[in-house]
């Protein structure tokens, strides 16, 4: 059986010394192991970022795509092969900016994929511009003025699309974070994990102690019920978002793929590429 | 008895116009005659004027016809927007139920039947396009059993009672016209079919049964005219062979989608029209990048933007041979017909597997949703070729990378799909290293780059076109998709000496198997549907003799007719004379 350590490649990451991503790249690989992956049955899929180098940094298949379509190609590779793990994974601006389109859609479509985010609220590859999730009066080289926008709040906009997981951490709390994309792999169906992780670089505000003082823990909450999405809703709006945990999950709910008569009786990938000569008959005669 | 007869039926969108058409031309080809037909349609989808001409011809025919001879119409609209296409002679069968009436300058018949109250005599208007066709029948002196056939499969679903009332319905029809008989003049009985069994069908058909014979099991698509059929057929047809499609948010998302079900190892494709291909274009350089098969489907109409999209246009090519930033190999290939299509459809899928590169099949308005008659296709055809796909585990340490982007001489390295042991590598759209890492440094860069490059260098297809006519000619036309069946006609019309060409690989350009024509034409004339002459400019980018190449294009939204192509080639060859 595979472990953590079966998860790592000799490449050094090439974001800053104390960048929030280390901590998710960490995270996914313990989850990994601990869910008893092998490292040829996952996919990681990501989009352009700082973020985006993940997929370099996991041994396993990998996929580093363009500026916010880690979640098509994602989707893509599990309906071609049902039986890889596949995570989509990017930054803030990947997933709410320019892939805003393909998140709402993939939230609602389903698919059984796992989506994680780090959400530095900046854009740190491009060397500190404002992001969709940077708050109201940020200061950036593209707002040196403060932003004057409202700011995303992921996990709503998650609940918004008719998602069926949804969670939210902080990358400084590896555990937490390791044992939620446990939980978001397991999820049959889509996955939304958006992980607050810190740019030391750019975001000089939102810092590890800034998300130690401003996020509350859904277990601290009395009577949290995270399979309830009117509970979820409530608190996120009363919270502005700054909740961590898991903050709610559809158990019932079928995956994209169950849902369609006999896809996922073999993996696609797997299927018989000739058509036998009584379907060629039989698909050829409607054109006469 | 005439040898082939144009039949035009028009009327309201939304009105069963186009069910009389296919109806009338259905029963026609499984009578063993050739068709071709041409849909004219608005973005409307109730009301705006609409018609389907179809060709009948005991011959095989290419093209739409210079004129018509029969025009069935449901309105006055469609008189006064269709009749000065008659030919002297020619004939309007007419709804009585609108008072028809025609310009008096014009030399054709009219014939009013009344269609529409015959139809509700019977119990429904909608059997109005059926009493059309039996007028249409008698007229033409068709037997009537081909159409009672039809009328069976189409319509024992609704029961026995259905099939009887739109018999009756053709019957009277028939018989109305049967009493119009004696003053109609001139000649409009059909010469007997043969027998042979054709298939009828538009090119979207042939390219989406194409696809699901290349192995296709997953499509990611998003609506567009004149796309839509294609993901319209595999979404009837790949459940069938297990397979599916995602109607996407976007092409970007449709075009990604189908990446990365083809780095997984499945194959998969999209089909999009101008409008989305502008949206994949940057992600048309990660499939080249990455080393991804992909197979992409653009259906050509009018642009830009917008632009004319239900009309016939061919001005995307520049796009797909130059669109994308950077420098990728990449295949764009337009087949010739419709049954060409199907087999090309094919081919682009080995290619871009075996090749490991995007491959854009190019299909134009016309010959996507033209309906025409065409060979069964063959299954004898049908090759799958998966080039150097690896799906199978191997046995080797994974201590290392597996190195997916080694330097092969070929250029064309192995690429085991996820999920196979031994097999892990990274892709990336960053320039990398043999095992996929992001490596920028400049020999590095250098390699890979010459390495991607080399794949396509010296690549020609078996057919890169396809020639009438010998290799030394008076006069060498270039055409490529629908332009080439009207290009054909009208050459066989001239007494000359014509060799034409219809372009298949369009890119890479097939410069070393053309040559020779080039040099032994007299003239050549490049003949293409779009305003800036772009095929004529990849030709004159690739050879010299400039002072011999000529131009005519099209770009008003309307298909070209043989005599429009015929009256230009003369000109032409005329002016050679003289000189
Ligand atoms: C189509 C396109 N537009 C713009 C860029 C430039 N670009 C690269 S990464 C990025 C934003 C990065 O921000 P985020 O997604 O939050 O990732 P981070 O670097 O913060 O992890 C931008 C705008 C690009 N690569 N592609
Ligand atoms: S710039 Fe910010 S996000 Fe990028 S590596 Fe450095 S700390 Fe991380
Ligand atoms: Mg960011």
């Amino acid at each position: 059986m595979a472990t953590f350590k079966d998860f790592r490649n000799n490449i050094k990451p090439n974001w800053c010394p104390g960048c929030g991503d280390f901590s998710v790249q960490a995270a996914i690989q313990k989850a990994c192991a601990a869910n008893g992956l092998e490292p040829d049955e996952l996919a990681v899929i990501t989009g352009i970022g700082c973020s985006g180098r993940l997929s370099g940094y996991i041994k396993s298949y990998g996929f580093h795509a363009t500026h916010g379509r880690s979640l098509p190609v994602a989707q893509g590779v599990k309906m071609a092969n049902d039986e890889l793990t596949v995570i989509a994974s990017g930054g803030d601006g990947d997933g709410f900016a320019i892939g805003m389109g393909h998140t709402v859609h993939a939230l609602k479509r389903n698919i059984d994929i796992t989506y994680i985010v780090m959400d530095n609220q900046v854009y740190g590859l491009t060397k500190g511009q404002t992001s969709p999730s940077s708050e109201k009066g940020f200061v950036t080289k593209s707002t040196p003025n403060g932003s004057i926008e409202n700011a995303i709040q992921p996990i709503r906009t998650a609940m918004a699309s008719g998602a069926t997981f949804v969670a939210q951490s902080v990358s400084s709390d590896i555990k937490q974070l390791t044992a939620i994309i446990q939980e978001a792999m397991n999820h049959k169906g889509f996955s939304f994990v958006n992980v607050f992780s810190p740019c030391v670089t750019y975001n000089k505000v939102n810092t590890y102690d800034w998300f130690k003082e401003n996020l509350t823990a859904v277990e601290d909450i009395e009577d949290y019920d995270h399979t309830d999405s009117k509970t979820a809703m409530n608190h996120i709006m009363e919270h502005e978002g700054l909740l961590k945990g898991i903050i709610y999950q559809d158990k019932e709910a079928k995956s994209y793929q169950e849902q369609i008569e006999g896809y996922l009786e073999k993996p696609t990938v797997k299927k018989e590429m000739t058509l036998e000569r009584e379907t060629f008959d039989e698909l050829m005669t409607a054109f006469r | 008895m005439k040898e082939q007869l144009s039949w035009k039926v028009g009327g309201q969108q939304g009105e069963g116009i186009e069910s009389t058409g296919e109806i009338f031309s259905t029963t026609l080809n499984r009578m063993g005659y050739h068709l071709y037909s041409y849909r004219h349609f608005s973005s409307r989808i109730k009301g705006g004027h609409t018609n389907n001409n179809v060709r009948i011809s005991a011959k095989e025919v290419r093209a739409v016809s210079d004129n018509i001879n029969i025009l069935v119409a449901f309105d006055q609209q469609t008189i006064d927007l269709n009749a000065h296409e008659l030919v002297n002679g020619g004939i309007i069968i007419a709804d009585s139920k609108f008072n028809p009436s025609k310009d008096d300058d014009l030399d054709v018949q009219l014939v009013p039947i009344p269609f529409t109250e015959t139809a509700k005599n019977l119990g429904s208007q909608l059997m109005k396009n059926m009493v059309a066709i039996g007028a249409s029948a008698r007229l033409m002196n068709l037997e009537i059993q081909p159409f009672r056939d039809m009328i069976y499969t189409m319509f024992i679903r609704k029961g026995e009672q259905i099939v009887e009332n739109n018999n009756e319905a053709l019957k009277q029809g028939y018989q109305l016209m049967d009493q119009e008989m004696t003053h109609i003049e001139g000649d409009f009985e059909m010469v007997p079919s043969g027998q042979e069994e054709r298939l009828f069908l538009i090119g979207n058909d042939a390219i989406s049964f194409g696809a699901l014979n290349a192995g296709v099991r997953f499509m990611a698509a998003y609506p567009i005219t004149p796309a839509s059929e294609i993901m319209e057929y595999m979404i009837e047809n790949l459940p069938k062979v297990g397979g599916t499609v995602i109607q996407t948010e976007d092409e970007i998302s449709a075009v990604t989608m189908a990446i990365g079900s083809n780095y997984a190892g499945a194959r998969s494709f999209t089909s999009s029209a101008g409008p989305g291909l502008s949206l994949m274009m940057e992600s048309i350089g990660l499939s080249g990048m990455t080393e991804t098969p992909l197979v992409i489907v653009d259906t050509m109409r009018g642009g830009p933007s917008t632009g004319l999209p239900t009309k016939q246009e061919q001005s995307d090519l520049m796009q797909m041979i130059y669109g994308t930033h950077g420098d990728i190999p990449k295949v764009v290939l337009a087949p010739s017909d419709v049954e060409d299509a199907f087999y090309a459809t094919i081919e682009a899928f080995n290619i871009a597997e075996y090749y490991q590169v995007p491959v854009i099949l190019l299909s134009d308005l016309q010959m996507s949703l033209g309906k025409q008659s065409s060979r069964p296709f063959d299954p004898s055809h049908v090759d799958i070729n998966r080039g150097k796909t690896i799906t199978e585990d191997m046995d080797r340490d994974e201590a290392e990378y597996f190195e997916r982007y080694s330097n092969e001489e070929d250029g064309i390295s192995n690429r085991p799909i996820p999920g196979v042991k031994g097999g892990i590598h990274h892709v990336t759209g960053v320039e990398h290293s043999p095992t996929g890492t992001p490596n920028e440094s400049a020999e590095n860069r250098q390699v890979q780059m010459d390495k991607r490059m080399r794949k396509l260098k010296d690549f020609t297809m078996d057919e890169p076109f396809k020639v009438n006519g010998n290799v030394e000619s008076e006069l060498l036309i270039i055409s490529f998709l629908s332009v080439n069946g009207v290009v054909q006609e009208a050459a066989e019309r001239l007494d000359a000496d014509i060799t034409t060409i219809s372009l298949k690989q369009i890119h890479p350009f097939p410069i070393d198997a053309l040559r020779p024509y080039l040099d032994g034409a007299g003239g050549i004339l490049v003949i293409e549907q779009n305003y800036s002459a772009q095929l004529n400019s990849v030709l004159k980018m690739n050879y010299h003799g400039h002072d011999r190449i000529k131009s005519y294009v099209k770009y008003d939204g309307t298909p070209f007719k043989p005599n429009e192509i015929e009256t230009h080639m003369s000109s032409i060859l005329k002016i050679k004379e003289v000189l």
